[in-house]
């Protein structure tokens, strides 16, 4: 497996060994899970939130959802930040950076004012942190003064940036929540407090499901539960939005980011990277299958790099940025009508019935051979190739000019192929 | 001989080796979806057209990954009056997942453990699903309580007729309780889907032979106006070769008769040869061999791939270690002091010559018709069965019909519910004097 190319890269000016790192959460709460991580081939740690509040955690706490056979799509979880004695964590820090100079670990905080914030600065950039990171972000606080309440308010970000940015001379990074509609403008508030990288995201409010013994939300907690935070693979896709528009924004654009939401392989790190992130940071997936992921993330973004001739992490950096633009600036000339293989078809006639019912009636059926056929009305919306269950069997063919006494004919970028 | 293991893998189904413990485990709810979701939920789909008795398969699974799993047992029972048991026992490799699109990416769908899996769940939420009316049409007699007869008899009670089930045996069920292998179809599974019948308020006459213990004469005075036959074939064919009446020799129906009766209790021993390729040849082999035989081998007069057995049994009775000779017909039975001691069988090729040790030989080459003229006077057909169109099952005699095996010749649980549903709806018509009344 082991194809290991210098996945390194500098991040807010601290050198890491590659960009793979464990957020802030239960998969990195203590010294002896840190460091089986680290040896693992975690590049750093955003250790567990600490902070002077210790909280109090609820049984159970955790919830995942399922589409057919597929559990963990995503999961729902009510854990605060750590629920250890602070000097506990400061302690498992300044040891981790003494048995592992090389590694990053990266001090999560959260206060509940100004002064906590300050305190904890000071105390975490002693313990030998080598970043530290402001958790404006959790959405199942017990203190309303504190998580993702704090995050949408871009003042409080602002002035609790300020606040530890003030305490220390390590670059400070905000952790932002999505359960905003414009993540920009808190991010922008946190850069004017001083901060000089930007995490996103949070987990996401959620129910995952409804129990219909007890009619509450799941996990049930002696009869009741609340809304909490919602992470794993369903996220990925609003992370990479967040992201992309933080990176896009003239006042953000140059900002180091580092991008969370349902990363479980290689390919959905490199994603946020193209999006323009430094890094990545991982818990759900970790928390489902271990530690032993990044080996495979590791290894898999080294044979891509090796493929596309890519020396440096940081060349890739934001490479997508440029061809993600506004819906009114698409090219609306044109249509791509579908091939269908006869040969690779097995006939069984989903492209039809979601054709009919979704979109324009333009797949014909054959009732005797079973196969389907396009007609004149396919507008070329691919709805098929997504239903589709064989690979290679409903592909992109012809370009239709819309109006072809308009248009000069020109190449037109299309995917051929499909996963 | 390969050493049976416990947990031995059959086409990904878990094996026990007991004779009374199910060779394949069940579903539960996380496995049932796994394989639902692989259902590519085809348009027009060729599985249910694929059924011979419309248990609409295509219906049930669909129910399943969309988590209506009351629905999809409805679907079955509504359609299938042995749900349960031909979950169990269907030839699927030839039916409806000989069918299934799905087999064009990778292999087809389970659809017998899906359907087993939906039966389950209308057992675990003791789902009343089917509904008779008020019983107050005609009397008609079902003879033989086998597969066709509790398809016919379900139909009509649930059509509002009197329906009286007569039954030469201890027990309900024909071949479901008397036949296959219970490691297939354990019996709580049979006395399920026959309690079904049962809440439909049909009666259930036991130990009672029509033709010697009460006639159809004597039933007509009784106020039954129609009847339906469904008896079987319960008489095993025999070939007349040396050897043939030593001690040891046995016959299929009886020797799984005796073995199911006993339940689990009969010890077979030494070396067992089993003649034939069908379907009850693969449970006479399978039987002995769970109940102790040390060596059971099959002999077969033609090659596996015209062995009418289905290909889940041939499987099955591979991964009990048992050997199958292809090609070759019995010629002699040796013995001593009257008792079998060894079998030779000549080769279809004129060469080829198999002598083996035996201490039992079973035949299981097919079975016939027992003289159904002292049921009725019906017509018969050279090898014993009756004359009546198969779907409709109207004899050569006004009011009386017949379905299942005792018509086709033998075939599958499934098509005798088909036949059983069908001549329901010709029994109906006839009671309402549409067709058949003279």
């Amino acid at each position: 497996m082991a194809n290991l190319m210098d996945l390194s890269i500098e991040y807010l000016g601290v050198k890491c060994e590659n960009p793979f790192f464990l957020s802030s959460s239960p998969v990195g709460s203590n010294y002896d899970m840190v460091k089986k991580a680290f040896e693992e081939g975690w590049g750093g740690v955003f250790f567990k939130t600490v902070g002077i509040f210790i909280a109090d955690e609820c049984s159970p706490r955790f919830d995942n959802n399922a589409k057919e056979s597929t559990p963990w799509i995503g999961f729902k979880n009510m854990e605060q930040i750590s629920d250890k004695p602070l000097e506990d964590n400061l302690q498992a820090i300044h040891r981790l950076k003494r048995d592992y100079p090389d590694k990053i670990v990266v001090a999560s905080i959260m206060g509940s004012s100004e002064d906590e914030w300050e305190k904890l600065s000071k105390m975490v950039t002693q313990a030998g942190a080598d970043l530290i990171e402001c958790n404006f972000s959790c959405p199942q606080m017990t203190s309303h003064a504190m998580g993702s309440d704090v995050g949408q308010n871009p003042d409080l970000v602002r002035d609790y940036s300020r606040a530890v940015s003030k305490e220390t001379d390590l670059p400070v990074i905000a952790k932002m929540t999505p359960n905003i509609g414009n993540m920009e403008i808190p991010a922008i508030a946190a850069i004017e407090g001083g901060a000089k990288g930007v995490s996103a995201i949070n987990t996401i409010k959620a129910i995952t499901n409804i129990d219909l013994e007890f009619m509450t939300a799941m996990p049930v907690v002696n009869g009741k539960s609340s809304i909490s935070g919602y992470s794993g693979a369903a996220v990925r896709p609003i992370g990479l939005r967040f992201i992309t528009q933080m990176k896009q924004h003239p006042l953000l654009k140059d900002i180091q980011m580092s991008g969370i939401g349902g990363i479980e392989t290689w390919r959905d790190a490199l994603e946020y990277i193209l999006v323009g992130c430094h890094n990545v940071q991982v818990t759900t997936a970790v928390m489902q299958y271990g530690y032993r992921i990044v080996s495979d993330m590791i290894s898999g973004l080294s044979y891509y790099m090796e493929e596309q001739g890519f020396k440096k992490v940081e060349e890739m950096v934001g490479l997508a940025l440029p061809n993600i633009v506004p819906a009114e600036e698409l090219d609306r000339d044109f249509k791509i009508i579908v091939d269908i293989d006869h040969e690779k078809c097995i006939g069984c006639g989903r492209c039809y019935i979601s054709c009919y019912d979704a979109a324009h009636q333009a797949i014909n059926w054959d009732f005797d051979k079973r196969r389907p056929s396009v007609n004149d009305e396919c507008v070329g919306c691919h709805l098929c190739i997504n239903v589709c269950p064989v690979l290679n069997c409903i592909t992109p063919g012809k370009v239709v000019w819309k109006d072809e006494s308009k248009e000069t004919p020109r190449e037109i970028n299309f995917k051929t192929r499909y996963e | 001989m390969s050493k049976v293991t416990k947990k031995n893998q059959l086409q990904g189904k878990e094996i026990e080796r007991g004779y009374l413990d199910e060779a394949v485990h069940g579903y539960n709810i996380r496995t049932a979806m796994e394989e639902a979701s692989r259902c590519v939920l085809c348009y027009d789909a060729p599985c249910s057209k694929g059924c011979p008795a419309d248990t609409k398969p295509a219906d049930f699974i669909r129910s399943i990954r969309f988590r209506n799993f009351k629905g999809a047992a409805a679907t079955i029972r509504e359609a299938n009056a042995l749900g349960g048991c031909t979950a169990k026992v269907c030839p699927y490799d030839r039916l409806c997942e000989e069918a299934c699109s799905r087999t064009g990416i990778d292999k087809p769908i389970q659809i017998g453990r899906l359907q087993a899996f939906a039966i389950d769940q209308e057992r675990q939420f003791n789902m009343k699903i089917l509904e008779a009316p008020k019983a107050d049409k005609e009397k008609v007699a079902c003879i033989g309580s086998g597969p066709a007869s509790l398809s016919c008899a379900s139909i009509l009670a649930r059509n509002g007729y009197k329906v009286t089930i007569f039954e030469a045996l201890e027990k309900p069920g024909g071949v479901l309780t008397y036949g296959i292998l219970p490691s297939r179809l354990p019996q709580d599974v049979v006395d399920f889907d026959i309690q079904k019948v049962k809440d439909l308020g049909v009666e259930f006459v036991m130990n009672t032979r029509v033709g010697k213990d009460v006639t159809i004469e004597e039933l007509k005075k009784q106020g039954f106006k129609a009847f339906f036959i469904g008896t079987g074939l319960w008489k095993s064919k025999k070939i007349d070769i040396a050897g043939i009446d030593l001690k040891g020799v046995h016959y299929a129906v009886d020797f799984l008769k005796d073995a199911r009766s006993s339940e689990g209790k009969m010890k077979v021993e030494g070396d067992v040869i089993v003649i034939g390729g069908g379907d009850v040849a693969m449970d006479c082999a399978a039987t002995a061999k769970l109940l102790g035989a040390d060596r059971v081998s099959i002999v077969y007069r033609r090659t596996m791939e015209e062995a009418p057995a289905n290909n889940a049994e041939i499987e099955y009775v591979r991964s009990l270690g048992i050997s199958i000779y292809i090609k070759f017909r019995p010629k002699e039975i040796l013995g001593e002091d009257g008792k079998v001691t060894g079998f030779i069988a000549e080769g279809t090729d004129d060469f080829s010559e198999l002598k083996l040790k035996a201490d039992s030989v079973i035949f299981a080459i097919g079975q016939e018709a027992e003289d159904m003229k002292k049921i009725a006077s019906v017509e018969l057909n050279e090898n014993g069965t009756i004359v009546c169109d198969i779907n409709k099952g109207f004899t050569n005699i006004e009011g009386i019909f017949a379905g299942g095996d005792i018509v086709n010749g033998g075939k599958t649980v499934v098509e005798a519910v088909a036949q059983g549903k069908s001549v329901a709806k010709s029994i109906m018509d006839y009671l309402e004097k549409k067709e058949g009344v003279n």
